[in-house]
Order: C-alpha cells, then sequence, then structure tokens
C-alpha cells in the first residue's frame, strides 16, 4: 500500500496552552471514575446480599450471581493452574489465524469486486444475501463441513470478520471520485497507476472501516464458535462454566472478551485515525 | 508554425431519453500559435468545455482533427496538460506530492529532476511553505495554483485551462488571473482558455474566439491589441471596455436566439 505521502507530519500543530490537568484528562477521569464507582457499588451489594439471608439462604446465591473479587479470584486461581493462558492462547490464535485471513481475502477481492462493475453486479445478489444472513447460523452446516477441531471455529471467525471488510472495501473502491480519474486519465494514467494512485488509497479509510468491523465481528465469531466445537479457548470456558455453574468463570470469560474488543476496536480506531489525516472532518 | 490545430471537429452526442442525437459543436476550425494564448468564450453549452475534451483527448470525436505539431491526437498525451475547473487534487497527497503527481504519471523525469521541478513550480505559483500541506488544509484559490503548478510542472506544450477560476470568488478570481498571466510569462506555454467570462477573456489572451450556442460553432474572433504585461487596471481602459462591449452583444444575440427559437433544444450532458 502506497503510504509514504500519508506518513508526513501535518503542518497545523496544536498551538503552545496551558496545561491544566483535569481538562487534559477530562475522559480518562469522569470514565474511569464511574468504572470504579459501578465496581464498588456491585461488589458492596454482594458481600451485603451474601451476608443476609431470607429463610436461612443467603438474599444473593453465588450460583446465579457474582462480584468483582469473586471474578478477580477466578481469574487468580485459573491463571495459576495454566488454564487460562492456554484458553487465551487458543482463542487468540484461531482469531488472528482467521481474522488475517479474512482481512487478506477481504481487501484483495473487495478491490476486484469494486473495480470491475460487472463482476460487482454478477456477486451482488449473492453477497447482500451473505452479509444479511447471521453468519452464526452457517455454524452446523461448518461443523458437518470441517470437523469439530480448530479448523471450525477459525472458518467461523473468517466468514464474520470476512463480510464487513469486504462489503466496505467495496464501497471505498466503487465511490473513487471521478474527477481524480478524470485527471489522472488527462495525465496519461495507466490502468495500473489509476489503481495504485487513486482507486487504493482512496479506499484506505473505508478498508480501516470494514477492519473495525471485522475485528468485533470476529471476536463474536471466536465465542460462538468454541462453544459449539472443541473442548478449549475463552468461548469454551464460558459454556462449561454455565454447565457447572462455575458463575464468577462465566463473568471472568465476558469481562476478558469485553478488554479484547475495547483494545482491539480503539487500536483499529487509532489507524483509522491516522490514515484518514488528510479528510477535513477530523 | 501552428502549435495547435483543430480542423472541422464536430462532436454529438446521444441522448438516451429522447433517443436521439444532439450538436455539441460543429465544424470548429482554430489554430493557435506557438506561445499563444487563446481564450474560447460563448454562452454557457455552447460545447466549448467539450472542445476542450477533445483537445485533451479526453473525449473521442468523430468528425475532423486535432493536430499538435501536426501529429494526430489519438488519446490523452503528454504534450497537453489541463487544468480544471475543480482543483481534482488527491486529497490524501500533500501540495508537493500533487505537483509531483503529473510528472510521476508521464514517467519523463527522472526522480531528481521531478524534485528539482516540484519545489521550482511551487515556487512559480507562490506556494513556499505550504509543501506539506493537504488540500484540504488550503484555500480554493491555493488549491487551484497547485492544480496549475501540476499541469505546468509536467512540461506540457499546451495547457489548456477549464474555466479554471469559475469557482472562485470575485477578488481571488481577478488576482489570479493577474498571476496566471505572470506565471505564464515565465513558463511560455501555447493556452488555450475556456471561461464564460467575457472580461476575463480579453484581459488574459491575444486572441478571444466567440462561440455560438449549441450547436458550438465559431462565430467570431477577436484580436485583443493589448500589450503585456498587463495591469489589472487595464480593466477599466475605455478600449477595453469597448471591446468586452462588442462580444457581450455578440454573446447576448446568441441567447436571444436560444430563449427566441431554440427554447425546445434540450441541454446536451456535460457540455
Amino acid at each position: 500500500m502506497k503510504t509514504e505521502t500519508l506518513a508526513t507530519t501535518p503542518v497545523k500543530e496544536a498551538p503552545a496552552r496551558r496545561t491544566n490537568f483535569y481538562k487534559d484528562h477530562e475522559g480518562m477521569i469522569l470514565g474511569g471514575g464511574a468504572v470504579v464507582l459501578v465496581l464498588a457499588a456491585w461488589e458492596a451489594a454482594w458481600q451485603h446480599g451474601r451476608a443476609y439471608s431470607l429463610d436461612a439462604e443467603p438474599m444473593i446465591s453465588a450460583l446465579f450471581f457474582t462480584g468483582p473479587s469473586a471474578v478477580l479470584g477466578a481469574l487468580r486461581e485459573t491463571w495459576a493452574s495454566g488454564q487460562l493462558p492456554s484458553d487465551l492462547i487458543h482463542s487468540g490464535g484461531n482469531f488472528v489465524v482467521g481474522f488475517t485471513a479474512a482481512l487478506a481475502a477481504g481487501v484483495v477481492l473487495g478491490i476486484v469486486i469494486g473495480w470491475f462493475r460487472t463482476v460487482r453486479l454478477l456477486l451482488d445478489p449473492f453477497l447482500n444475501a451473505f452479509y444479511a444472513t447471521p453468519r452464526i447460523a452457517l455454524v452446523p452446516l461448518i461443523i458437518i463441513m470441517f470437523g469439530i477441531g480448530r479448523l471450525p471455529a477459525i472458518v467461523i471467525v473468517f466468514l464474520s470478520a470476512f463480510f464487513p471488510i469486504l462489503i466496505n472495501t467495496i464501497v471505498g473502491v466503487k465511490t473513487i471520485d471521478d474527477d481524480l480519474l478524470k485527471a489522472a486519465r488527462s495525465f496519461c494514467a495507466s490502468h495500473m497507476q489509476i489503481f495504485t494512485t487513486v482507486a487504493l488509497p482512496g479506499s484506505v479509510p473505508f478498508i480501516l472501516t470494514g477492519v473495525r468491523q471485522g475485528v468485533a465481528h470476529g471476536l463474536i465469531g471466536v465465542v460462538v464458535s468454541e462453544m459449539f466445537v472443541g473442548g478449549e479457548g475463552i468461548g469454551f470456558m464460558i459454556a462449561y462454566s454455565g454447565q457447572t455453574f462455575a458463575t464468577e468463570r462465566i463473568f471472568l470469560g465476558v469481562a476478558i472478551m469485553a478488554g479484547a474488543g475495547i483494545l482491539l476496536t480503539s487500536a483499529a480506531e487509532r489507524l483509522q485515525a491516522h490514515f484518514s489525516r488528510w479528510r477535513p472532518e477530523r | 508554425m501552428n502549435k495547435l490545430d483543430i480542423q472541422n471537429v464536430s462532436k454529438r452526442y446521444w441522448l438516451e431519453r429522447e433517443s436521439r442525437e444532439v450538436p455539441a459543436c460543429e465544424g470548429v476550425t482554430l489554430s493557435v500559435a506557438d506561445g499563444e494564448f487563446v481564450a474560447i468564450v460563448g454562452p454557457s453549452g455552447c460545447g466549448k468545455t467539450t472542445l476542450l475534451n477533445i483537445v485533451a483527448g479526453l473525449l473521442p470525436y468523430e468528425e475532423g482533427h486535432v493536430r499538435i505539431d501536426g501529429e494526430r491526437v489519438e488519446g490523452p498525451g503528454v504534450d497537453r496538460a489541463v487544468v480544471f475547473q475543480h482543483a481534482s487534487l488527491l486529497p490524501w497527497r500533500t501540495i508537493t506530492g500533487n505537483v509531483r503527481y503529473g510528472m510521476e504519471l508521464h514517467g519523463r523525469f527522472a526522480k531528481p529532476e521531478i524534485e528539482r521541478r516540484t519545489e521550482r513550480f511551487i515556487r512559480m505559483v507562490g506556494l513556499q511553505g505550504f509543501e506539506r500541506a493537504y488540500p484540504s488544509e488550503i484555500s480554493g484559490g491555493m488549491q487551484q495554483r497547485v492544480n496549475l503548478a501540476r499541469a505546468l510542472a509536467s512540461d506540457p506544450k499546451v495547457l489548456l485551462m477549464d474555466e479554471p477560476f469559475a469557482a472562485l470568488d470575485a477578488q481571488t478570481r481577478e488576482f489570479m488571473q493577474a498571476e496566471l498571466l505572470k506565471i505564464w510569462r515565465q513558463a511560455r506555454k501555447t493556452v488555450l482558455f475556456i471561461t464564460h467570462q467575457i472580461n476575463e477573456a480579453v484581459y488574459l489572451a491575444d486572441r478571444v474566439v466567440v462561440m455560438s450556442s449549441r450547436p458550438g460553432r465559431i462565430k467570431d474572433v477577436f484580436d485583443i491589441p493589448f500589450a503585456r504585461p498587463r495591469a489589472l487596471e487595464l480593466k477599466r481602459d475605455p478600449r477595453f471596455l469597448a471591446i468586452e462591449d462588442r462580444i457581450w452583444k455578440l454573446i447576448e444575440e446568441e441567447s436571444e436566439s436560444i430563449l427566441a427559437g431554440g427554447a425546445s433544444e434540450p441541454a446536451a450532458p456535460g457540455a
């Protein structure tokens, strides 16, 4: 990808101003404070509910509900036993392999489909149908086709992430500005040159939007696929804990997925912001 | 010898909706000498942009010939460069990247030469200090300077300008006209300049070609006698105003004839 012109520093520099710790970190302070407050309230309610009994039964049963300290305990326990690290590596592997394949295939096919009108018209109905279908509905079929090992999980992650990336890339290539094409043509640009200097850089922001959506869908794919097949991974941990009433481990699994989601989408957003610096609406 | 020869060129558009052909321009013959500045004016829809696109090689033409240095135009070529009405800059490239763009596509200059020319033409259009800005960070007038620098840097024999200042506000436009003349005196290019502004044409050009309304034909050609360099005050000179007035009357006649007789003529696409 051509990035050399995108990577130069912008002309505008932040004007010097007096620093104000609160103003500079307002989001962090308010958001972080709210999270701490909610966690504390949750913990208090949980401790309180366990201690007070109604008809000799605790008000809150550990079977149905849990608190932050118990989740933390589950984290320590599973980490020490080596179960959690191995689950994380398993799930992470499924995600990385499936997502990377989806990224490569989505961008390449998206560019081809977006660039050639005939190809697009031919494939449009199928793409629309596939995009509208919840990919999860295909899980039983995928298990039949790919067995119950790692492969079906990777295939499900792939299918989940592939379509958002594909569809956004198509839109990016399709919506290239006609004036830019005309200017390139007037300078005798070859098809290849038009492609590398106009079509590709013009669709980068769209591709990255697809990446952001693909990350979110891919994570769903990881959890769902592991719930259905195999005996490893965070998705399996959540499903198995559910069957064994290990409520705090369910919460742990959910928290891990939430954390991964926040981390990966914010990374994708940063990437997107970086490559969209030339856009007027920043 | 003539740099640019347009001989008996006609172009028709196919109107899909009405399943019939509409002539955009008909039997246009025009020669432009080496280093000459020719402006074409005409009522809107007279096919002047069509003519420019044909010369640029962006539109195929069925009848007549367009020749540059005696060679027939069959498509876009390195001997021509277009300054578009909309700056058409790559928004993800800096000013430097955009000025280089034409040269990069042509592949005629070696890398160090491209660097040198980029710097030189950025300076010529007065944009030094903005090399690393993105198009969205500079004004419309500055964007058009980049558009002009990109075209000039690719070293064309003929510079084709398609209403390049039409989208600018009145003050910027006046200023850009004076700037263009200054740059043109340095760059010494043959220019074909399309505009709907009569005083812009008279101020800039050696000759002003007036086109009739559809189908676009050459109605008259005016030699502009004013010596160069021309100051902006020239526009208030009585002789200048007299020429402007004569051209204006011609175009007014044209517009009236459309309103009177040709009202049923639909507008041609892109004309």
